[in-house]
């Protein structure tokens, strides 16, 4: 039995090409959906003034929709740039977090392959990868896979926006925006239920609305994350299995 | 002499974005290698895990139009209901814009 139980410990962080490949198809229907929003951004910074390569760069080097997104506002004649870092690293510091959160499985990979598969980290294959994580599936495949296709689509949407952005210009009114905000919320829902859970989710969007409401822009994401784990760290029933 | 937004300056902005990302990419994994797992640790990512996702979302609920209300409102329901996460997806923009079509 425990035999058993130590090569299904192994057998969740096995990250190979067939899990990749697996990872990669299972994340593409969202990745068709980053296709439009790649669009919205390149037609977006190009009406910011940005050169069309500067733009197809941008998405390939960042891969962060939403920082990107905001670097455009403060694009002009005079970039500040410590506005810039400040604002790039507050949005992405969320990464951070789920760097951590992913480390139990990454621990065990060679240093080369534990940080090459953090490259691609993003939301959405995050999120499916912690899913499958505590369903007790290898989730690492979906991680990798999975981002090389939001990069991709993203890099691709972006480089499409160029010349067809006007197509997607309002991207609102067709729901579209609420895409990634449904995604992520059909993982929370999908995830464990139980009442600890409910009221780390309640701290949690309590502080980031608080964070939101009264902090420096950005901050409520990193700051609703931790107030969550803080809750899991000091109340809880001590059966919970991991 | 005015900085141009134009090719070199715009380029060093982007190197510059995206290290400043890759250091969130990669500093949370590095950091934890100095960090022993243990069951507190554990417990403290297991609760933080979710809650990011929640933290994201909340302002997003709030702060947000009506459309995108019902829609995250129409994406919890279907995903309890069905416990399909494309349905709920689609349903929630489905909700979205037909209600900022109107």
């Amino acid at each position: 039995m425990a035999d058993e139980m130590a090569s299904n410990e192994a057998a969740l962080h096995r990250l190979d090409r067939t899990l990749t490949w697996q990872g990669f198809r299972e994340l593409l229907p969202i990745s068709l959906f980053v296709i439009v929003f790649g669009a919205a951004f390149g037609l977006a910074a190009t009406q910011a003034g940005l050169s069309d390569a500067s733009i197809v760069i941008m998405s390939t080097l960042v891969f962060a929709g939403a920082a990107q997104f905001a670097s455009l506002e403060l694009w002009g004649p005079h970039i500040p740039l410590f506005t810039l870092v400040l604002t790039v690293f507050a949005i992405n510091a969320r990464h951070l977090l789920m760097g951590a959160t992913l480390y139990p499985w990454l621990q065990s990979l060679q240093p080369a392959k534990r940080y090459g598969v953090m490259l691609v980290v993003s939301d959405a294959n995050w999120a499916m990868a912690m899913q499958a994580f505590s369903q007790g599936r290898p989730g690492l495949g979906l991680l990798l896979g999975g981002g090389i296709a939001l990069w991709s689509f993203w890099v691709l949407g972006t480089w499409l926006g160029l010349y067809f952005g006007n197509v997607v210009s309002d991207p609102a009114s067709l729901g579209l925006d609420m895409v990634m905000g449904c995604f992520l919320l059909a993982m929370v829902v999908g995830g464990e239920k139980n009442l600890r859970m409910l009221v780390i989710w309640a701290v949690a969007a309590g502080a980031s609305l608080l964070a939101y409401r009264y902090l420096p822009e950005n901050s409520h994401v990193v700051v609703g994350a931790i107030a969550g784990g803080l809750v899991g760290l000091f109340w809880g029933s001590r059966d919970h299995e991991y | 002499m005015s900085i141009e937004t134009g090719s070199p300056s715009a380029l060093a902005i982007i190197l510059i974005m995206a290290v400043v990302t890759l250091v969130t990419r990669l500093g949370g994994v590095f950091a934890m290698t100095f960090v022993p797992i243990g069951y507190r640790v554990k417990r403290f990512i297991h609760a933080m895990s979710g809650s990011v996702l929640v933290a994201l979302l909340a302002p997003l609920a709030i702060a947000g139009d009506n459309g995108a209300r019902l829609a995250l409102m129409t994406t919890a329901a279907i995903m309890l209901a069905l416990k399909k996460p494309l349905p709920a997806i689609a349903g929630g923009i489905v909700v979205a814009a037909l209600f900022r079509q109107m």
